[in-house]
């Protein structure tokens, strides 16, 4: 290994981590073999300058995310993480089976409910969840589908096992780096690309797209599809306009529409044209001033409205958050058996309902040796580390959760995996979570190859969320050598294409003739070269 | 196409082409500015302030504040760097219209305002920088866009803005005694070498601004950018290429245009500023009616919330 490997092996041993790159006796993984061999050949001044070349093609192109109204660049390493083909096939069929799980609940939670009926979850934990809108109960969305599009986070644990840590079936987000990643790694380690076959994610934009031009209302011929943004601000913007931009439809804010008659146009530059389907990318809450927040302008008045009518596509459907809450993830499990009639491709990391007293008793005696987490939160806000807190931290969260206990769930604090990542001129493990993504088109769940894996560039840090100084790393799942990878299609010969230009006279022909006209027009009088 | 991002396109072509004309304005008034006394400097920033629209900040207005107001200054659209981030940020806004070269154009751009050094000497290198940024997004936005409504706004944006800009310049004309010379003048717009060719070296004052005025072949003459202007109308609406002008920006471009070709140019010399004023304000009521016919249905939400 290079020089920038040399400490690796200690640090590595240090932590009881799974490392994603190296095994037990400090060998590459088999997956890992093509981008061990491609760092090999470099030292720290190349890696140094890949990886400000990529930082500085991020802040160009403008993939950033805004933080406290300034927008930063999305740090990205320049070590991949890479998943074997074996282990991303049971990752894939476990994100859609969850999806499908979670689709089949959200529909049954905003009409019969059969699930507390049969017992399966308490119908005070479904009616108490912040995010479950009575305003949306009762009718079936437009096309049929309420979650689009998901992120289902899973990490690997310190045995090497995925586990779900939790859903997010609102408007998860995170995707264009996945986009962003893979270009700027074709550029900055293009040595591994040669040796392997890197699943593709070029695909999402069309995909996704498609999916939501399948889930338009009945009877709408030609879809018009638009994402709606809150706006410029919002630290995800960078990704409102990638997706936009990539599926080739309008990028419209809230003031962009209106609604008349269960109608919603948007304003154009020809007068006031129809939308079909809204891809929104803004919370729920914020949505519709006429059925949530009445001072929120980020929205626009009666587009619930509209869909309740089944005039207009919202994706996701309003109402999703209640599928992830925190709290209902614990249930997930029971979900899929109950829904699908199936036993969970992956499980969830264990966690205990504080609701119950047993579990809350459990917890508060420990609260030093957990993670407790708000149910309803999102980007790692208000989660507390037990064995990171001080002792007022902890007698302010017990506080908490005794005054709240549905508002809390609590995990055994979890090693999650580390692969080697650039920090002060050499490689050091650092955490990783990932994301994948998957698309829903009503009749097929599609898990996009990859996902976006977050790494905690802090050493020992668990905490991956960008808005917490987390960093990115392209994620590549690649085909084993033994399975027969999808083979190109086969180049056509140059010289058949080139063939159909008449060619007359070749070039080295023509260089005399023109060399001639030039110096006969120096020559003459209209000449200016003189 | 939206109207706020239609809007966006517009202020992107308007705020890049001045950019542009500041910098090759600044440019070549600099170069005379230093080599007069200190007394007559200021007199004459002073007034070359007026003449692009803005008014001294402070009584101490000398060189030193006329570069902050005309070049560095970002809070103020009147200077360059200002018009390139405001072109940013409306690029950022139309983000996934424009193309992502234009995008990142002016993104690189925007980032490499700090890189210059605020003196006389680096005010030169910066003119000259900013004339090959705004001709490089110019580059990428006419052959990396389809030329669709999107480039129509943009385009007539820049046009509208192109005319006003030379029309300033002409003014700066009579801005002081020792007056820029029309060499000088010519150099502004670029125009010299092809002047030269078009007229031979034989010119006289007359012929010179016979060129910029109404060439018609010349992209910064003001006759050529206002059919340009012209042309964006007709295609953004071509209902009104059979009879009338109910859109109020084609008759005022109209207007101004033939006025500017049916006059003698003795007469045009001789009253220059009064003319070109007329131009000015002429491409400023024709962005207004652009605005009122395509954008004004972008108004801010009026939604009044049900609980006060």
């Amino acid at each position: 290994m290079s020089e920038l490997f040399q400490d690796y092996a200690n640090a590595a041993r240090r932590s009881p981590a799974y490392d994603e790159m190296f095994d037990g006796d400090n060998r590459p993984r088999a997956e890992y073999n093509p981008v061990a061999a491609a760092l090999d050949e470099l030292n720290l001044a190349d890696v140094t300058a890949r990886a400000d070349s990529m930082a500085r093609t991020f802040l160009d192109r403008g993939v950033t995310f805004d933080f406290a109204g300034e927008e930063r660049p999305f740090p990205l390493d320049i070590v991949p993480r890479v998943i074997a083909g074996e282990d991303w096939q049971v990752l894939e069929r476990g994100v859609a089976q969850r999806v499908r799980a979670l689709e089949a609940f959200l529909n049954d939670v905003y009409d019969k409910m059969t699930v507390v009926g049969d017992g399966v979850i308490p119908r005070r934990l479904v009616t108490s969840s912040a995010h479950f809108h009575r305003e949306v109960a009762g009718f079936v969305p437009a096309g049929g589908v309420r979650v689009h599009v998901s992120g289902i986070d899973v990490v690997r644990d310190d045995e090497g096992t995925f586990r779900v840590l939790e859903d997010n079936v609102r408007v998860p987000s995170g995707v264009s780096y996945v986009l962003e990643n893979r270009r700027a790694m074709a550029k900055g380690l293009p040595e591994a690309f040669g040796q392997q076959h890197i699943r593709p994610v070029e695909e999402y934009p069309r995909r996704l797209l498609a999916a939501l031009r399948r889930t338009a209302p009945p009877g709408v011929e030609d879809p018009t599809v638009v994402v709606l943004t809150p706006g410029v601000f919002n630290s995800a913007y960078f990704e409102h306009t990638l997706l936009a931009g990539l599926m080739g439809v309008e990028l419209v804010e809230g003031r962009d529409l209106i609604c008349r008659g269960n109608r919603v146009y948007m304003r154009t530059t020809a007068g006031e044209q129809r939308v079909d389907v809204i891809y929104k990318r803004i919370d729920d809450e914020f949505l519709d001033p006429l059925q949530f927040r009445s001072d929120s302008v980020l929205g626009c008045p009666g587009i619930v409205n509209a869909a309740r009518a089944g005039m207009v596509t919202i994706a996701n459907a309003v109402g999703n958050g209640v599928a992830d809450d925190k709290l209902v993830y614990t249930y997930v499990p029971d979900l899929i058996r109950y829904y699908l009639n199936e036993e969970p491709v992956i499980a969830n990391v264990d966690t205990y309902r504080l609701e119950e007293p047993a579990a809350r008793e459990e917890v508060l005696d420990r609260l030093d040796e957990l993670v407790v987490k708000p149910v309803d939160g999102s980007g790692g806000k208000g989660l507390v580390i037990g064995p990171d807190a001080s002792a007022e931290e902890l007698d302010a969260l017990r506080g908490r959760i005794l005054a709240d206990p549905r508002g809390w769930i609590a995990q055994p604090v979890l090693q999650l995996s580390t692969v080697p990542t650039m920090s002060g001129g050499q490689f050091s493990p650092r955490h990783v979570d990932l994301r994948p993504f998957a698309v829903n088109d009503g009749d097929n769940v599609w898990v996009l190859p990859g996902g976006l894996t977050r790494v905690a560039m802090k050493e020992g840090s668990l905490i991956v969320n960008s808005s917490q100084g987390g960093g990115s790393k392209d994620t590549w799942v690649v085909d084993g050598q033994s399975e027969s990878a999808p083979i190109a299609p086969p180049v056509q010969p140059l010289a058949e294409r080139v063939s159909v230009w008449p060619v007359e006279t070749s070039w080295q022909d023509r260089q005399p003739e023109q060399q001639q006209q030039q110096q006969a027009a120096a020559g003459g009088e209209d000449g200016n070269n003189a | 196409m939206l109207s706020r991002i239609a809007e966006s396109l517009f202020w992107i072509g308007r705020y890049v082409e001045r950019a542009d004309g500041t910098a090759r304005i600044l440019d070549v008034h600099l170069e005379r500015l230093n080599q007069m006394p200190r007394p007559v400097q200021r007199d004459v920033s002073r007034q070359l302030l007026g003449v692009m629209g803005s008014r001294p900040t402070s009584d101490d207005f000398g060189l030193p504040e006329l570069l902050d107001a005309l070049a560095f200054n970002r809070s103020s659209a009147t200077s360059i760097a200002g018009a390139l981030g405001a072109a940013r940020e409306n690029a950022r806004r139309a983000r996934e219209t424009v193309s992502g070269s234009v995008w990142e154009g002016l993104n690189t751009t925007w980032y490499g305002l700090t890189q210059h050094r605020k003196d006389v000497v680096g005010t030169y290198r910066f003119c000259h920088w900013v004339i090959e940024r705004t001709a490089m997004v110019r580059g990428l936005s006419d052959t990396t866009m389809s030329h669709d409504e999107s480039w129509q706004f943009l385009v007539l944006g820049r046009s509208l803005e192109r005319a006003d800009m030379t029309a300033r310049m002409l003014s700066t004309r009579d801005v002081h005694e020792s007056g820029l010379s029309w060499v000088n003048m010519l150099r502004c717009a670029g125009a010299y070498e092809s002047f030269l060719r078009t007229r031979r070296a034989s010119f006289g004052e007359q012929h010179a601004a016979e060129f910029l005025l109404l060439d018609r072949l010349f992209p910064r003459s003001i006759v050529y950018a206002l059919s340009d202007a012209e042309k964006c109308l007709s295609n953004l609406n071509p209902a009104y290429q059979r009879v009338g002008f109910i859109n109020d920006a084609s008759r005022i471009v109209g207007q101004a245009r033939t006025f500017l070709e049916f006059h003698q140019t003795d007469d045009l010399m001789s009253e220059l500023p009064e003319h070109m004023e007329r131009v000015q304000k002429a491409c400023a009521r024709a962005s207004d009616a652009v605005s009122r016919t395509y954008f004004s249905q972008a108004a801010e939400l009026s939604w009044v919330g049900e609980v006060s």
